[in-house]
């Protein structure tokens, strides 16, 4: 055991600040730090003088991997980027590629995928104000919403097939349609989940220790999180109502009603409040949306994408060939390059894709709103105490597939 | 965002930026390598494109020059995107950094460095992100396998 | 290189004839007090994390089997959990991670990117982490489901029960 370990990141700490100062690793396997980021933080006493974040234990080399795969088979591939709300990846991606495509959903497809995002957001939400409790110690909160979460993963495999990354969205449109009775279970999950959100609220909002951990720890202004490239949450909860949703509306967004919260200060606290106050307006949005639903076709009913219904591919040759090219190939999507960003749990995710005709693409690039997030990161870590690393870090919502992808 | 704002904003624009197209509903302009830089200062400066949102590459191989940067930019005030793309070659893959005017580039020009070997003049620190110390090649680059691994601790036998 | 490896040797069980009858009998006692009380390390990284977390709580609680204890410290934790994708930037934290556990230790492969890289078969991934440490369990899945989960800690536990628990060694 003499032979020491290779090191696969170089610090940026030429030497100590001062003689007195303590240079510590919370390495990548950390719970604080969701196993997968190094903070090297130079401390005096308990006070953060400096940080040096390291992420990348992740990289999984989704681009590389999306280069060699059709258009329709690298759809697993974007469901584990941000695999807490994979149905929003899955959307952006397609909502992209029928971009390149000039394919238009049909209204079914576009309410349906609307309900969906509010529905993915919500369980990110969830995971995110769950997890950042438990770090703090409110291990009641963490299993009241992974309680709800948990109906809300059993209904989604009810839907998609599978609980977590669902791999629901199509170009062109969606997997399948919703089953009978899916839209009466909503409604019941989503007055439990009121039930369990109002216990959260009673056990947290106005309580002494949550008001002490979170209020003005990790307070990041609205100049420095555009300079540092903040979106989403973070940058509401510094008070600016920027929101993709009402700024550049996308599906079916223009047509509903709904607020988008902001905070007061950009502290811990209010990045806790401007998500507890999104799951209600998506809730709010959802029932909306569960009235707006029209009937009509899920998929929209073109060759170059969507496949042919089984019967027809079993009778008829053109079918069959259509869902061999479709298979084998991949969709043709014509050359050019698109950007098509959606608003993701976490901020801006957009999806750069290059296409020079095929079915394989020939660049695929993720903007990743935790990958720029976790560049700001020191900006709100220096300052601050060693114990507020863990509640700044949580309320940022750092997804290891996201941000390393 | 409305289609009144952003034609102002593009012919206010074209003349600051040089002949632009329309991809897909966003204008794009194609830029020398030596005007990128006073570009991006006159779009944040003046026309309010105050959120840095992506820089990352394109490997033509095969083509000279090689490599295309892309820069993308939000303007949180017109609510409108742009996107910026330069061409440089392979045997010199520079550009300028643009670290003194937004802070978020740091990470992504170092994410971009990484994968497809692009320099960025005036950023300090291109030390590798997602890959790790030792890792030699650029992966995303076109002439770079997908399953050469390259293991820190070598495997059981 | 570096050249630290665990060498994969095969599974050895000597036991003195004379004194079966009671060496038995303790492995049956150690065997389960241990598989009864498993300390896993949770080394979490990817999607997996969501069904570990799922599996930690209601309904499908690993509190019943004894195991839902998570401890942060290597020295403290007797189970590896090795949760998601371990790329080869993370491989040397992982090894560092099962070298700081001590015996009796074991290690399971959650979800198929720990049992084989998954469907990242890339410059990246670590195709499986039984190319570094030894594995006593997997459950693949992509995520598994928490049933699946609760099965292989199940499967653990019978392994556990039915291996012999030196107590006392030539080396102790």
């Amino acid at each position: 055991m003499d032979t020491p370990l290779a090191n696969p990141v170089r610090s940026i700490f030429e030497g100590k600040l001062r003689d007195d100062t303590v240079i510590v690793n919370i390495g990548p396997s950390h719970p604080a730090t969701h196993g997968t980021v190094q903070i090297i933080a130079e401390l005096d006493g308990e006070r953060v003088l400096r940080t040096d974040v390291h992420c990348g234990y992740l990289h999984r080399g989704f681009e590389k991997e999306c280069e060699d795969h059709t258009w329709h088979n690298l759809i697993p591939y974007v469901d584990r980027l941000n695999y807490v709300s994979a149905l929003i990846n899955d959307f952006a991606y397609c909502d992209g590629v029928e971009q390149l495509m000039g394919v238009q959903i049909t209204p079914r497809c576009r309410y349906l995928r609307t309900l969906l995002s509010e529905y993915s957001r919500l369980v990110d939400h969830l995971t995110c104000v769950a997890a950042g409790l438990m770090e703090m110690g409110a291990m009641t909160a963490f299993l009241y919403l992974v309680m709800i979460r948990d109906y809300m993963y059993e209904h989604l495999a009810a839907l998609t097939g599978a609980r977590v990354t669902h791999t629901y969205g199509r170009i062109g449109g969606l997997a399948r349609d919703l089953p009978a009775g899916w839209l009466t279970r909503l409604e019941e999950i989503l007055t439990q989940y009121e039930d369990f959100i109002a216990r959260v609220h009673a056990l947290v909002d106005r309580n002494r220790i949550f008001i002490d951990r979170l209020r003005d720890v990790g307070v990041i202004s609205t100049a420095d999180a555009l300079h540092w490239g903040y979106t989403g949450p973070i940058l509401r909860s510094t008070g600016v109502p920027r929101d993709l949703r009402k700024d550049t509306p996308y599906l079916a967004y223009a047509e509903l009603d709904f607020d988008v919260p902001v905070g007061i200060k950009g502290d811990n606290y209010d990045r806790y409040f401007v998500r507890m106050r999104e799951m209600d307006e998506s809730v709010y949005m959802m029932r909306q949306l569960m009235d707006m639903l029209p009937e009509g076709p899920i998929n929209v009913d073109d060759r170059r994408c969507t496949f042919p219904d089984k019967t027809l591919v079993y009778s008829e040759i053109e079918s069959l060939i259509n869902h061999f090219k479709l298979v084998m190939d991949g969709p043709s999507v014509p050359a050019g390059e698109a950007y098509c960003a959606h608003e993701a749990p976490n901020g801006e995710l957009g999806f750069y894709l290059v296409s020079t005709g095929g079915g394989t693409p020939y660049k695929v690039h993720v903007r990743a709103p935790s990958f720029v997030h976790m560049g700001g990161a020191h900006r709100m870590l220096d300052g601050g105490q060693l114990a507020d690393i863990v509640p700044t870090f949580g309320s940022i919502n750092m997804i290891g597939g996201e941000c390393d992808r | 965002m409305a289609t009144a704002d952003f034609d102002t904003l593009r012919q206010r624009l074209v003349p600051a930026a040089g002949p632009a197209s329309l991809s897909h509903g966003m204008l794009v302009f194609a830029l020398a390598p030596a005007e990128l830089m006073p570009t991006v200062q006159r779009l944040k400066g003046e026309f309010a494109f105050d959120l840095f949102l992506d820089v990352t590459a394109v490997d033509w191989l095969g083509q000279t020059p090689r490599f295309e940067v892309v820069h993308h930019f939000y303007s949180t005030v017109h609510k409108v995107r742009v996107r910026l793309k330069t061409r440089v070659s392979e045997a010199d893959p520079s550009v300028d950094s643009l670290v003194p005017l937004y802070g978020s580039a740091a990470f992504m020009e170092r994410e971009c460095h990484d994968m497809y070997g692009i320099v960025f003049r005036g950023n300090a620190d291109l030390r590798p992100i997602l890959l790790y110390e030792g890792f030699v090649g650029h992966p995303l680059r076109k002439d770079y396998p997908k399953q050469q691994e390259q293991p820190l601790v070598p495997y059981r036998t | 290189m570096y050249a630290r490896t665990i060498p994969i040797v095969p599974a050895t069980r000597s036991k003195d004839a004379s004194f079966e009858y009671l060496t038995t009998r303790k492995d049956e006692l150690v065997g389960w007090a241990r598989k009864f009380s498993l300390f896993p390390y949770p080394f979490v990284t990817a999607c997996c994390a969501m069904e570990f977390m799922a599996v930690s709580a209601s309904p499908y609680d690993t509190d019943r089997f004894g195991a839902a204890l998570p401890r942060f410290s290597p020295r403290q934790a007797d189970l590896l959990m090795v949760v998601g994708t371990v790329t080869h930037k993370q491989a040397p934290i992982l090894l560092k991670v099962y070298e700081q556990m001590c015996e009796p230790k074991w290690v399971m492969a959650f979800g198929v990117c720990a049992t084989s890289g998954g469907f990242y078969q890339n410059y990246a991934a670590l195709l499986g982490i039984d190319r570094i440490i030894p594995v006593d369990v997997y459950v693949p899945g992509c995520p598994p489901r928490p049933e699946m989960v609760i099965d292989g800690i199940m499967q653990l536990q019978d392994k556990i029960a039915r291996a012999s628990h030196p107590i006392i060694t030539r080396n102790f």
